[in-house]
């Protein structure tokens, strides 16, 4: 209570806010507003709401921050991009391709790139803030994934989540086909592709969305209108939502001082909030700006215009699509004639079975494990990923698999950069796609295990210094300091879950358990969930292992004080001597006096 | 909270944290978390020069967006410098991204800056509220609804409940059936037959494919010559009607399915075909889109007669009939059988014998 300088203060002697002519008109305003819509009720309420801070949190901004970038530089592009397929003679500035016959809308994204000023800084950033907006998608879902902040109540909003990842996904690249550049054309020959191995409608199916054979004249129309409004539209509106939930449900904290399950902890929305966060926005902006400016995103000059009988080597999709095109690499060569109908399960299980089991796996998560664990509660703390082991390993073991699909889909590049043969990196890809995930899945549940005895271990007997010490009777010890009381929050934020009972086959009357194989499951699975969890020390042993260690430390104390008085203790290192005797060089040449 | 915790807020000799805000409407202090007061919390001195360098951003950032507007009149589009690192880069993106991205970034740094150095940087606390409703609510939308139903007479009038129930199932149909005129090609083709057919019949002379996408007409086009095609070399090439189809169909779909690449190696290289004799004089033709997604392949390697494709890696053998050796395709390139013609250009004997390009349901029923 020493020290309290409010920085409130400091500016305070200019004006008062009685007099200020704006501060009166923004009161009028506020008065106006609220006759006719009641605004101070919802202001009143929400200007201080609080919102805890973590970094972490930041990865949903970005990517909400870099949606606003595409749809702001997205409606530029709009305005200058002619989204045909008619066959125009190019006579632009981009010498190398004067005279060359290409389809409206690649001439005028050249236009984009090379005539209108600034065009090529907004096509840059808005491909650039395309790639970001994914990315931070991706780890956000992360984020909420290991750290449990899909369970209730907020499995919706998980839903929500995924449905804008799948949205974000097909934004990107019905954008990154309109170009209508020799490398977008080769990905949509690969969509045609994939909608042919559809079994019974595939081909119809092809035929509807390319308006007829491949490539036709009316897909980059057809995709232009699902990129510039279907899928938006769709985002933006599902975007509300995530947020509106958010905001009604209130943002989940992780574990610390004060935290509990049933209060937030942070910084109010006005200020700190507002600043923090309107402040970051700019600074997403701004980056995204410098890179769009200074670094080259698909140049597609390079690249030519789309014929269907041309492609270039070692090109890649944008980086989002690599996965799929990983597993389209890897897939082996299967495919099936039955009763006289064609089934390519090589294109089929990569491009339309593993991507929809992803989604629908990724989608049922939250249902999934609150059945398993049988776990009912409201959830307002965060899990630290260690300790939820099988949760952790699970979303490692589904990052493996798609990371080794990722490497699948550069194994080209890999081939020509390290010079290795393409099949035997197909090959090992393939083995790994397989042997990969379960091993990271065993990894990964022991590392969490590990550290959940390391954290009981610092309940039980708090933080090893590392630091010998000789009692006064000889006795050696390591002084265990206890934990600081944000970490000792923390660690004690772990709740610990019980296994589901095993059921019995009949009660005691003998009627039967119809329910037992599914009761039974439900048990198996929360015994694979938490069987080999470290429970939490109780209340009364963290106590007395925090006590412990504090004396540990207090014996330790008179050390420290020398360290104080700055002086340098007399060449005994660690060791404690009895009262009286000369602990300083001086306190040893005034005794010899 | 534990002991241990009231003991270390208590030794702290902060003050304690949220005391100065106890007071403020809506905010109550976390007690437990020690106050660490920063250097602009206690020195005046040091708050003014946080105030100062956040006045500093802002006014930078005005800076930055007068630059932009000289930069874009300025600045001629075609201007190319040399930066390090970047390598030749158009100045006039280079100058307007520098520009307006530091503009916009110093306005975010200094909102940054004002938040961490000189608004209040002491957590508060608020309570969460059960998300669910309370029994009240409960009861007066059970209320409301009982009380629809009722004087809607929803669940008394059981015609009128079914055929809405009818209705609303119809009535997303028509939504659904006029989106069959997304396939705008003539009534009465049949996906099939399309996929099935190519440009190329017998005597459909071979031309190059020069990689231009029109002007290729029967008169101005050249054919090949065997001649002209040396042993280990690699040809793209169409049908010499290609300019003429296009121009007829206003689209690049024969071109999709047409494209071919002749091989010459050596006859007695040639361990199997598709037909018997279909090459000529060890020229061998072969459909240029791959069997698994449509790639176009002209990776070829000349010893081992191996054609790769781009895309996903499929490897098939030349010599060997086309036959898949490695990757995700299932099914061996189709061949054309080629011949020459009466002035020795080299010609299709006959259209493909399956479908060229990727598999479809009803493939194997044509």
């Amino acid at each position: 209570m020493t020290t309290t300088v409010n920085t409130n203060t400091l500016g305070d002697a200019e004006t008062t806010p009685k007099d200020d002519p704006l501060e009166i008109a923004g009161g009028a305003t506020a008065k106006y507003v609220d006759q006719r819509l009641g605004s101070n009720r919802f202001l009143g309420r929400n200007l201080g709401k609080v919102f805890p801070d973590h970094w972490s949190f930041m990865l949903g901004e970005i990517a909400l921050y870099s949606f606003i970038v595409v749809l702001l530089t997205g409606t530029f592009l709009t305005l200058f991009y002619k989204p045909s397929m008619v066959e125009v003679m190019y006579d632009g500035a981009y010498v190398p391709l004067k005279g060359v016959m290409m389809s409206e809308a690649y001439a005028s994204t050249l236009d984009i790139s090379f005539e209108v000023r600034g065009g090529l800084l907004i096509r840059q950033m808005h491909h650039w803030a395309a790639l970001i907006f994914v990315a931070a998608i991706a780890v956000h879902m992360f984020r909420v994934f290991f750290t449990g902040a899909f369970r209730k109540p907020r499995e919706f909003n998980w839903i929500v989540g995924v449905t804008l990842t799948a949205l974000a996904l097909g934004a990107g690249f019905t954008g990154y086909s309109l170009p209508d550049d020799l490398l977008s054309g080769t990905g949509l020959q690969i969509i045609r592709g994939i909608l042919q191995s559809i079994p019974l409608v595939g081909t119809w199916a092809a035929f509807l969305v390319f308006g007829g054979e491949f490539p036709g004249t009316d897909i980059i129309s057809r995709l232009y209108a699902a990129h510039i409004l279907l899928i938006p539209g769709i985002i933006l509106a599902l975007i509300t939502v995530h947020l509106m939930m958010v905001w009604t449900q209130k943002h989940t904290q992780f574990p610390g001082p004060g935290r509990t399950n049933d209060n937030v902890v942070g910084y109010p929305l006005l200020p700190v909030y507002m600043a923090k966060a309107g402040g970051f926005f700019f600074v997403v902006f701004g980056i995204i700006a410098l890179i769009g400016g200074l670094v080259t995103v698909n140049p597609i000059w390079i690249f030519g215009p789309y014929t269907p009988d041309q492609v270039s080597a070692g090109t890649q999709p944008d980086w989002y699509i690599g996965w799929l095109d990983g597993a389209l690499r890897l897939m082996p060569n299967i495919e099936t004639v039955l009763f006289g109908f064609t089934i390519s399960w090589n294109v089929l299980v990569p491009s339309v079975i593993i991507p929809g089991i992803l989604f629908t796996g990724l989608a049922l998560y939250p249902f999934l494990e609150a059945w398993a664990t049988g776990d009912k509660r409201e959830h307002n703390l965060l899990d630290r990923p260690r300790n939820a082991p099988v949760r952790t390993g699970i979303g490692v073991m589904a990052i493996v698999f798609y990371g080794i699909l990722w490497i699948g889909g550069g194994n080209d590049i890999v081939a020509t950069t390290f010079n290795m043969s393409i099949n035997s990196i197909s090959w090992a890809l393939r083995v790994l796609l397989i042997v990969g995930p379960p091993i990271a899945f065993i990894i990964t549940k022991r590392i969490c295990l590990g550290l959940q005895r390391k954290d009981r271990d610092k309940l039980l007997h708090g933080y090893e210094s590392g630091r010998v010490l000789r009692l006064p009777h000889g006795e050696f010890i390591e002084v265990h300091q206890p934990l600081n009381y944000k970490e000792l929050a923390v660690i004690q934020g772990k709740e610990d879950i019980a296994v589901l009972p095993a059921p019995e086959k009949a009660d005691a009357d003998g009627v039967k358990n119809k329910l037992y194989p599914i009761h039974n499951l439900q048990h198996k699975l929360s015994s694979f969930f938490l069987r080999d969890n470290v429970d939490k020390p109780s209340k009364a042993e963290i106590e007395a292992g925090q006590a412990h260690a504090a004396h540990t430390a207090e014996l330790e104390a008179p050390l420290h004080d020398y360290e104080d008085l700055d002086q340098d203790p007399v060449g005994h290192g660690g060791v404690l001597h009895h009262p009286g005797m000369a602990m300083t060089n001086q306190e040893q040449i005034d005794q010899r006096h | 909270m534990t002991d241990i915790d009231h003991k270390h807020a208590a030794n702290d000799d902060a003050h304690e944290h949220g005391s100065e805000v106890a007071t403020k409407v809506g905010h109550s202090p976390v007690a437990d978390i020690p106050h660490k007061p920063r250097v602009t919390d206690t020195d005046p001195k040091a708050a003014r020069r946080a105030e100062r360098q956040v006045a500093g951003m802002f006014t930078l950032s005005m800076i930055f967006v007068i630059a932009f507007v000289v930069a874009y009149v300025a600045i001629d589009k075609g201007t190319y410098v040399y930066i390090p690192v970047l390598g030749d880069v158009g100045a006039s993106n280079v100058v307007l991204g520098f520009t307006f991205g530091a503009a916009v970034f110093l306005i975010g740094a200094g909102a940054i800056q004002w938040a961490k150095k000189l608004m209040p940087d002491v957590e508060v606390v608020q309570q969460r509220h059960d998300m669910t409703s309370d029994k009240s609510d409960e009861e007066a939308a059970a209320a409301n609804y009982e009380r629809g139903k009722e004087e809607s007479g929803f669940a008394r009038y059981k015609i009128i409940r079914r055929s809405l129930l009818g209705a609303m199932a119809l009535f997303p149909i028509p939504i659904i059936v006029v989106l069959r005129d997304l396939w705008i090609t003539p009534p009465g083709e049949n996906p099939v037959e399309i996929l099935s057919t190519t440009p190329w019949e017998d005597g459909v002379m071979i031309i190059p494919d020069v990689g231009d996408q029109t002007g290729l007409s029967p008169e101005t086009s050249r054919g090949i010559r065997p001649e002209d095609l040396p042993v280990g070399g690699l040809v793209s090439a169409l049908p010499v009607d290609i300019g003429v189809i296009q121009e007829e169909e206003h689209n690049l779909n024969a071109r999709g399915k047409a494209a071919i690449i002749l091989v010459r190696m050596e006859p007695s290289e040639i361990r199997s075909q598709q037909g018997e004799g279909w090459d000529y004089n060890g020229i061998v033709a072969f459909s240029k889109i791959c069997t698994h997604v449509g790639c176009p392949i002209a990776l070829y390697e000349q010893r081992t007669h191996h054609l790769l494709c781009p895309c996903h890696q499929s490897t098939f053998d030349l010599a060997d009939s086309g036959d898949v050796v490695f990757g995700p395709a299932a099914r061996r390139m189709p061949q054309l059988p080629i011949g020459v013609n009466a002035e020795g250009y080299l010609v299709a004997k006959a259209p493909f014998a399956e479908p060229v390009g990727p598999s479809f349901w009803e493939r194997d029923r044509t």
